[in-house]
């Protein structure tokens, strides 16, 4: 059983270690672009993000002001067990939410859309969002917060299956052009491909792409993999770099999920996670000891299952061998 | 890693900015900033210039360098503020009031994120003796919330709420920026846009045309467009 103060404990850790830590894998790879970066501007505009990143992790301050639109992903392990029940659990995440804004402190950015009206702790109607996966066997929760910009840099289109590959690439660099001018998109970013589904899974597919894989983790299906390098490489030869001056880095990595769609169609989404990109996960046990880590590990095997019922993880990954 | 960008020009100015001292700037230098500087973005625009409430007491006299910023702060006990991190919002949203708020106030100095649109700059910086400066990244929110030594006073924020009231920050070696536009109106920003425009249309050779036109492509919405 897994008591609701246990779960409230890592949803408040998650929040201030997202806001605060960068995580190593996207460290890594903007270190990795500034070696590769000639603009001169756009290689001082990535050095100085590094010096941030630094002088947030010492100072235990936020890496940006900007708290973008916090929100959770919760994988829930099929045999884990709540004392409390999932109502508490929800409970829970907006009172760290709260929490975490007055303490850490992050800006409450959440208003009413036509209001403008401020609760002042990022919680209000249909804040913080809660996506919920399921995970067979086991008997953990992992809870993810990403605190994702929330202004610019994600679009949608729906696409024919005629417009193939090159109407993937044309959205691909209209919106990174339109979003990398004067840098709005705040990249380089993690770029997030959703294809197919519905239009909202469309997005959600893309959104979860950008936010929830990390740097250097390709697709399981070959293909899929060689088109994340290829939409990659499109988008770093835009000329375009940092704050749009010229230059190189504009995509740290490219990750694409699909989902099946109507056979008419071929949905598209864009998303980017930003320079401050800030994710964090927490597993908590069924005894209610609590790991963290930045890989959120949300696209299992079993969330890309094909199949009507589930086969074992083994079965399912060899598939892909 | 190298150094990279140390063949820019940096500059640490003493706030309130002195004419001369803005005159000198140049796009694409490294700015670093002492002083005060004031928050303002559409909440305190549409209060004191459509809704005529008096600016605070000596504002011109203590700053003038308006920043596009909402900073994560949350209030003590004590009835202090603790100041984490600051990022500077898009600042082309506020055109239609930079005019007034530049003569209002005096303000010779605007920071924000991405720039304004260029004509901005000899239309209505230039002529009032006011240049932009960028944010980096963006955003550097804990290198600029070191940056921040105290809050000097904080105004509205009963009415304007954390993010949209009016703060009065006291800094040190605030920054780093970078000098978007000058006294002549030249853009940092406009320049680097028109050498990556250059290359643009070139990405799309090879590429096959849409299956369906949409709106954004043409205005003409006699089209089968979707």
């Amino acid at each position: 059983m897994i008591a609701n103060d246990r779960i409230e404990e890592a949803a408040f850790g998650i929040m201030c270690k997202a806001a605060i830590d960068i995580p190593e894998d996207y460290l890594k790879g903007i270190k990795g672009m500034i070696d590769l970066e000639t603009g001169d501007l756009s290689a001082f505009v990535l050095k100085s993000m590094v010096d941030n990143y630094e002088a947030a992790t010492e100072d235990r301050r936020p890496m940006c002001a900007d708290t973008g639109l916090p929100r959770y992903y919760v994988k829930v392990g099929d045999k884990a067990r709540l004392a409390d029940g999932f109502v508490a659990l929800e409970r829970a995440l907006r009172s760290a939410t709260a929490r975490a804004t007055h303490e850490v402190p992050l800006r409450p950015n959440r208003v009413h859309p036509l209001w403008r009206n401020d609760h002042n702790n990022n919680v209000g109607l249909n804040a913080p969002e809660v996506e919920w996966s399921f995970e067979p066997d086991v008997d953990w929760i992992d809870i993810t917060t990403v605190h994702k910009g929330g202004l610019f840099g994600s679009d949608y289109r729906m696409l024919f299956p005629g417009d193939g590959v090159d109407g993937i690439k044309r959205f691909f660099l209209d919106t990174l052009i339109a979003f990398g001018k004067r840098g709005l998109a705040c990249q380089p970013a993690i770029v997030g491909v959703g294809i197919g589904g519905s239009k909202d899974t469309c997005m959600q597919l893309g959104k979860q792409a950008a936010c929830l894989r990390i740097v250097g983790e390709a697709n399981p299906d070959p293909k899929i993999a060689a088109l994340e390098e290829e939409l990659k490489e499109l988008g770093n030869n835009i000329g375009m770099g940092p704050m749009g001056f010229v230059g190189s880095s504009m995509v740290v990595d490219c990750h694409i999920e699909a989902g099946f769609t109507h056979t008419g169609g071929m949905p598209v989404s864009v998303h980017t996670f930003c320079l401050s990109s800030r994710r964090a996960t927490a597993r908590i046990h069924a005894d209610g000891s609590i790991e963290y880590r930045t890989d959120p590990r949300w696209f299992t095997p079993y969330m890309r299952r094909e199949t009507i019922g589930w086969e074992t993880p083994e079965a399912a990954s060899s598939r892909f061998g | 890693m190298g150094n990279p960008g140390s063949g820019l020009k940096q500059v640490r100015l003493s706030l309130p900015a002195r004419d001369e001292d803005i005159a000198r700037l140049e796009p694409g230098m490294i700015v670093y900033l002492d002083g005060v500087v004031y928050t303002a973005r559409e909440g305190v625009y549409k209060r004191v210039i459509e809704d005529g409430v008096p600016l605070p007491e000596g504002l011109s006299a203590i700053s003038n360098v308006n920043f596009h910023c909402s900073p994560a702060a949350a209030p003590d006990p004590d009835g202090s503020y603790r100041v984490g991190g600051v990022t500077a919002t898009a600042s082309f949203r506020f055109s239609k009031w930079m005019a007034q708020w530049l003569e209002l106030t005096g303000t010779k100095i605007v920071i924000g994120k991405g720039g304004m649109p260029r004509e901005d700059y000899s239309n209505i910086l230039a002529p009032r003796g006011a240049v932009y400066l960028t944010t980096v990244g963006y955003g550097t929110g804990a290198l600029l919330g070191r940056g921040i030594v105290g809050v000097e006073a904080v105004h509205w924020m009963d009415e304007l709420g954390i993010a949209q009231a009016m703060w009065m920050f006291r800094v040190e070696n605030f920054g780093p920026f970078i000098v978007d536009s000058d006294l002549q109106g030249n853009s940092l920003f406009a320049s680097h846009g028109d050498r990556v425009n250059q290359r643009l249309e070139g990405l799309y050779e090879g590429l096959r045309q849409p299956a369906l036109h949409r709106y954004g492509e043409t205005d003409d919405r006699r089209k089968e467009v979707m």
